[in-house]
């Protein structure tokens, strides 16, 4: 048992805290709100000039064979900065499939260029899946999937399709003949979009996954991303606390700071509660991601996601309560925490959702 | 601004794993180790209480506190020169949680967790060689006599005075919410020996009192769960002899201080929500498929919130110095009571009509225990630092508000 980072974790944290201080600071992530794509290529930049990209990535996919700890410390820095980057879609779903999949000769393909920032990848693998008909040597696609996150601009897509062989897990290119995509803004200043396949032809060397596999791997690559939304959630509301309690400091009403109120202090104490216990859950996500038990692994994300949804609604929901009426204004980042955490908590499903899902696994708790 | 520093590849062989949530695998044999003490030494009587959450004989009590004794395990957190069993903070988490998922009763609190430490650090070397052992195999049971009518969250107003008289103390007053100072044999009480002291806290000394000296009267409290534990206790004219101060006179609320943060510290009681979950889920049974379903899921989001704040309390431990008060364990406090309290709500909920009869103190067998838990409960979040105490500590200690 140890929560303290390694020393080069903690060299880590400092070298991306610092990239994003000197190099997104809020007003560059408002500005990117208006850009085609919603994210910035110079930043993307930046950060494979330092390897943020590759962290998790094997050597032999040119990474520097992190894990999930070094992912967990770049989401809650990326977090903590409002990050707009396509880190969650690219590196945590797209990687996660390139390195569980199964295609080797595929993964050892797409991963280099994918660890270096060069290729965006995108993942449909939530909702609606496009039916896939089986012809000679690979599949034709018909049909939709529909908001994926950063779908848009990216340059290939993993798309999960059903076919009579039962679920494949596809690679596609995105500029590949029938498909067709509408890009479209988030509410948390993100970008997602809709796809059509109006006969989109896939090789068979491009299938990543095929049956039961695919559909396993389809879920190991939701749970690493949870993994990852659980730090990043943690970061932002980490940030909206800070700037809070700051708030609170500087803001004179009746003449004297808000800080004095006790029922603000209150109020805080227990928004401190709800992101300890999210920061708790953040850290066992990072241990249970990699965890060889399925059913284990399934309880422990419910519960991480449910945990998070909570504690991010109550944080992000207070923190602009506590602003007052400048919380509620696009030029101030709170509501953009806010909106963020809305969005994390609605991803993969909410609290009501996990839930239902963690009940029928069956809990923690025998019945006794 | 400076250049952009590249990240070289990872390397545990010369850095470490860094972070790592699992057991050692000689943490996984004491689990195993406690958990078969557990199994052998627990009376099938005192795990049946337990199970329904029925309050405890005396004798109950004291025996299963010797038999902890006798396996050296009666006193968790003491150190090893002192006669505690040298645990590390990882161990200490495992043992409660065995017990409370056992469930067998904790180490008797006001003997383990209150006065043996303050003894430890605070007692002269009589103090130490009189009280400790007897305390660790509940030979005295002791009583906590901080609270007063007039001295709740404010416990520094406290105006009991004890006045010095040849070689003792004559102590007059009164003292409210002695937990089982009933079946107690001495009190650790606050009293005022300055009351012209220019700060409150100034004037307070720290004093052991037998119980069966002339001038103690003790009157039951009847709280809202029907049962008798809490007690007000009169004092008239109390002699103390001198020896039984804790450090020095009007230094008390140091001692005090010391006394609390140990409270505070271990108090989330992940394993009582556990075992209240497990119940929730067989009462659930009885259900009609929907409501069931809606019972089960409720639980489910109490055991996603008691899996994190189990994390919670393992980094809080991870980051204990000794001696030292962490603020942060007042968020185990706040988020424990929390969801011990939600739990035994459901659990009521979820019982419906089979927990409307009342076990109260003349009827402590009466078929169901679940109405008098949740409202035992009820207290939780009012002993030990009520909420909005936690509260103001984590605003001020965490925050800087």
């Amino acid at each position: 048992m140890n929560f303290d980072l390694s020393e080069e974790q903690v060299l880590l944290k400092d070298a991306v805290t610092r990239l994003l201080a000197d190099h997104y600071g809020f007003e560059t992530r408002r500005r990117l709100v208006s850009d085609p794509c919603g994210w910035s290529a110079d930043a993307w930049r930046r950060f494979a000039e330092m390897g943020l990209q590759a962290a998790a990535f094997a050597e032999a996919h040119g990474g520097l064979d992190g894990g999930p700890v070094e992912t967990l410390v770049i989401g809650e820095a990326l977090g903590a900065a409002l990050s707009a980057e396509p880190y969650l879609a690219s590196i945590v779903m797209g990687g996660a499939a390139l390195r569980l999949a199964p295609a080797a000769v595929l993964a050892a393909e797409v991963a280099p260029k994918v660890a270096s920032g060069e290729t965006i990848l995108a993942c449909a693998i939530e909702g609606e899946r496009p039916r896939a008909a089986a012809v000679a040597d690979g599949w034709t696609l018909r049909g939709r999937a529909a908001h994926v996150i950063h779908g848009d601009c990216a340059d290939a897509l993993v798309v999960a399709a059903d076919s009579e062989a039962g679920p494949l897990l596809l690679l596609l290119d995105a500029g590949a003949a029938g498909l067709s995509r509408r890009g479209y803004r988030t509410f948390d200043g993100l970008r997602a979009a809709d796809l059509t396949f109006s006969d989109v032809r896939v090789e068979a060397s491009r299938a990543l996954a095929v049956g039961q596999s695919a559909e396993a791997l389809i879920e190991r690559i939701a749970e690493h991303a949870i993994a990852y939304l659980a730090a990043e959630a943690t970061g932002v509301m980490a940030m909206l606390l800070d700037i809070t309690v700051e708030h609170l400091k500087t803001r004179s009403q009746f003449n004297q700071p808000l800080a004095k109120f006790q029922a603000l202090q209150h109020r805080c104490a227990e928004m401190l509660v709800a992101l300890e216990q999210a920061r708790s859950m953040a850290l066992y996500a990072a241990a249970m991601v990699a965890a060889d038990d399925a059913l284990e692994r399934r309880k422990a994300f419910a519960a991480v996601k449910a945990v998070i949804a909570n504690a991010g609604r109550f944080v992000g929901q207070n923190a602009v309560q506590l602003h007052g009426g400048v919380g509620v204004t696009e030029e101030h980042r709170v509501g953009w925490g806010l909106r963020r955490l809305t969005m994390i908590e609605m991803l993969f499903g909410d609290a009501d959702v996990q839930a239902a899902k963690l009940a029928d696994l069956g809990g923690f708790v025998a019945a006794a | 601004m400076q250049p952009v520093p590249t990240l070289r590849r990872v390397d545990r062989e010369a850095y470490g794993q860094g972070m790592d949530l699992t057991f050692t695998a000689e943490d996984e044999a004491f689990r195993e180790e406690v958990r078969g003490f557990v199994r052998e030494a627990l009376p099938a009587e005192v795990r049946r209480k337990m199970e329904e959450g029925r309050a405890l004989s005396r004798d109950e009590v004291v025996d299963w506190q010797r038999r902890l004794n006798a396996r050296g395990w009666a006193t968790p957190s003491w150190p090893k020169d002192h006669g505690g069993p040298g645990w590390t903070p990882v161990q200490r988490h495992i043992f409660l949680d065995e017990l409370h998922q056992a469930p067998a009763p904790e180490p008797l609190s006001f003997n383990v967790s209150m006065i043996g430490p303050v003894l430890i650090a605070y007692g002269d070397l009589a103090q130490k060689d009189r009280f400790l052992a007897r305390a660790a195999n509940a030979d005295d049971w002791w009583a906590q006599g901080f609270s007063e009518p007039g001295a709740g969250s404010d416990l520094a107003n406290i105006k009991t005075s004890a006045v010095r008289d040849g070689d003792a103390y004559v102590v007059t007053g009164q003292k409210m919410w002695q937990g089982m100072a009933h079946r107690a044999d001495w009190m650790f009480t606050l009293v005022r020996t300055d009351p012209t002291a220019p700060k409150k806290q100034a004037g307070i000394t720290f004093l052991l009192i037998d119980l069966k000296s002339p001038g103690v009267t003790i009157r039951p409290i009847i709280t809202i769960d029907g049962r008798h534990e809490v007690n007000e206790v009169f004092l008239d004219e109390v002699r103390v002899p001198a020896a039984n101060r804790v450090g020095a006179e009007n230094d008390g609320w140091t001692v005090a201080k010391y006394l609390l943060s140990n409270e505070r510290t271990g108090i989330a009681r992940i394993g009582m929500t556990k075992r209240l979950i497990a119940r929730v889920k067989l009462a659930s049974g009885r259900l009609p498929a929907e409501a069931a379903r809606r019972a089960r899921e409720k639980a489910a989001l109490l055991e996603a919130e008691l899996k994190a704040l189990e994390i919670t309390q393992l980094r809080v431990l991870a980051a204990q110095k000794p001696g030292a008060a962490d603020p942060r364990s007042s968020i185990l406090k706040l988020k424990g009571v929390e969801l011990r309290q939600a739990a035994s709500e459901l659990l009521l909920k979820t019982a419906g009509q089979a927990a409307y009869e009342f076990a109260y103190e003349a009827e402590p067998e009466a078929p169901t225990d679940i109405a008098s838990n949740f409202l035992t409960l009820r207290a939780a979040s009012i002993y030990g630092g009520a909420n909005e105490v936690q509260k103001n500590i984590l605003a001020a200690s965490v925050l800087g508000l």
